[in-house]
């Protein structure tokens, strides 16, 4: 089943065309990458998907329905949760707000509500944190803390748009531990430039520039495989690699350009 | 001091504060957290074209006053929502031609002779028994709005764009937090002035955020603090018989400035 469907999408800001004639299908318990230079238009389609624009031409259907049919589906993690960080809030009242319920009491929270949301936190690891105040955590408990707001409303699909920029190497590590573990039963959207990384972790990988180029990583991941533990890949030349149009995920160059190197 | 409480005026300014103090903290609190201090402070220089209206027309200033200052928010709502990114140079025009307006209808009223610094720098001593109903009314509405939507108004102020995702519809939140800061402004003016509102708005909440851990105590810490400020500004300007709005003012900052040398310290 497809989890995501896009179809020959455009988008443009004014007369800026920022994304054309994009397809892309998500499956269920994929785990994406999407990677691209800044500009790119990765931002966007990440709105697109989550229904907060509208395409200008081609479809998106998310579990087969309209992009803005079924936001409680959709698991958001935005970008940048190091802003706000005085905002006088606790943990638990951060993660309520990604509950979507029937309906909400008069006032306050309801028993359920609450279960709910703390049950999101041991998802992540971060329950004896419930009562803190959401700025006395460090970047990547945060972090966690937005991965548990958004699977407060049990989603078929988490996107996380850069979720291990001002992160420490640690905590990086943690969150896409985390992620891994979630996407047994989730569906995962990350958008990321830590590519080195994504490779760990990801089956798939789409290099947005205006137009996407679409790689299926699982059999690459064995073929680069060799390196010890821990080393990533060159950054430049993986970004070469899964970017250049010309370059049509040929096993054989592939293999060529790991000799050559 | 005692024998000073018998005064019904005395009776009213008292009221007055506590009233208007809690509203200031809480939707000071607000203000605060949305980033909205420099809007609030263009309403409430905008209110001023309204009083000068209301004294033209000859209609009551509290109401000529409010709906010039929601008129101003609503403008500042809608400019926000679609020009975010020159939306300080559009509270700067509000600020400003709102108070020439005032002036000038000020200056066109024949035979007008009130004193124009009471509304600039408070008249908390001449309160009346209808500014005290208008008071009180308004702190209602803010508690009611703030008792049902209290989930509501924390995600848009939090996060907009996931509150937004959620389907909380922030256009509608925004609009009324601006609303209740316009009022908020408006009873505001009898206490401390329109030109010294914004440190009400903003000294006992800087303190108050601090000290909390939840935008609720954040909001009833700040009403507090306020309540404090202005009784303890009173008593001052009324034992030195120095203005009252100044006085609460300069009780705050000083305060303000003791409690961060001993918080620092900490």
């Amino acid at each position: 089943m497809f989890v995501v469907r896009i179809e020959n999408l455009s988008f443009a800001y004014e007369n800026d065309l920022i994304l054309e004639d994009i397809n892309l299908t998500v499956e269920e318990k994929d785990f994406l990458a999407i990677i691209g230079p800044n500009g790119g238009g990765k931002s966007t389609l990440l709105k697109l998907i989550l229904g907060m624009l509208k395409p200008k031409k081609g479809s998106i259907r998310v579990l087969g329905k309209a992009a803005s049919k079924n936001p409680s589906h959709i698991g958001y993690v935005p970008q940048n949760t190091n802003v706000n960080t005085d905002f006088p809030i606790k943990v638990i009242e951060v993660v309520l707000m990604g509950h979507v319920g029937a309906k909400n009491p008069l006032f306050g929270y309801g028993k359920d509500e609450i279960v709910c949301a703390m049950g999101a936190l041991a998802q992540v690891g971060m329950q004896e944190f419930a009562q803190s105040k959401i700025g006395s955590l460090s970047g990547g408990q945060r972090q966690r803390v937005m991965i548990a707001r958004a699977l407060c409303a049990h989603p078929k699909i988490l996107i996380l748009d850069e979720p291990t920029s001002s992160i420490d190497i640690k905590g990086q590590k943690e969150i896409y531990e985390l992620l891994k573990l979630l996407n047994q039963s989730i569906t995962i959207v990350v958008v990321s430039h830590d590519i080195s990384v994504i490779l760990e972790y990801a089956n798939k990988a789409a290099h947005i520039n205006r137009r996407l180029s679409y790689h299926d990583i699982s059999d690459k991941k064995e073929t680069f495989h060799t390196h010890n533990e821990g080393e990533h890949f060159c950054e430049v030349e993986l970004l070469q690699m899964l970017g250049s149009e010309n370059y049509n995920t040929n096993e054989d160059e592939t293999i060529k350009w790991k000799e050559s190197k | 001091m005692i024998e000073a409480l018998s005064f019904e005026f005395i009776q009213h300014a008292l009221i007055a504060g506590i009233l208007v103090s809690f509203a200031a903290g809480i939707i000071g609190s607000l203000i605060v957290v949305n980033r909205m201090v420099f809007l609030a402070g263009g309403i409430a220089h905008a209110s001023y074209g309204g009083i000068g209206l209301a004294v033209f027309f000859g209609l009551p200033i509290f109401l000529g006053a409010s709906v010039f200052a929601v008129g101003a928010a609503l403008l500042i709502a809608s400019l926000t929502l679609r020009k975010r990114h020159r939306i300080d140079t559009f509270i700067g025009l509000i600020w400003a031609v709102g108070m020439a307006i005032g002036v000038i209808f000020i200056d066109l009223t024949p035979g007008y002779n009130v004193d124009m610094m009471s509304y600039l720098f408070g008249s908390i001593l001449a309160v009346s028994t209808e500014d005290l109903y208008f008071m009180a009314a308004l702190l209602a509405v803010i508690l009611f709005v703030m008792t049902f939507w209290y989930r509501d108004i924390l995600a848009v102020s939090y996060d907009s764009e996931y509150a937004a995702l959620r389907g909380v519809h922030v256009r509608f939140f925004y609009t009324l937090i601006l609303i209740l800061a316009a009022l908020t402004v408006v009873v505001s003016i009898k206490v401390v002035g329109l030109i010294l509102v914004i440190a009400m708005l903003t000294i006992p909440v800087y303190i108050a955020e601090k000290l909390s851990h939840s935008l609720f105590s954040m909001m009833f810490l700040s009403g507090l603090i306020a309540t404090l400020f202005t009784l303890v500004g009173l008593w001052f300007s009324y034992t030195y018989n120095l203005t009252s709005g100044a006085s609460i003012i300069l009780i705050s900052a000083a305060s303000l400035g003791l409690f961060l040398l001993l918080y620092k310290g900490k």
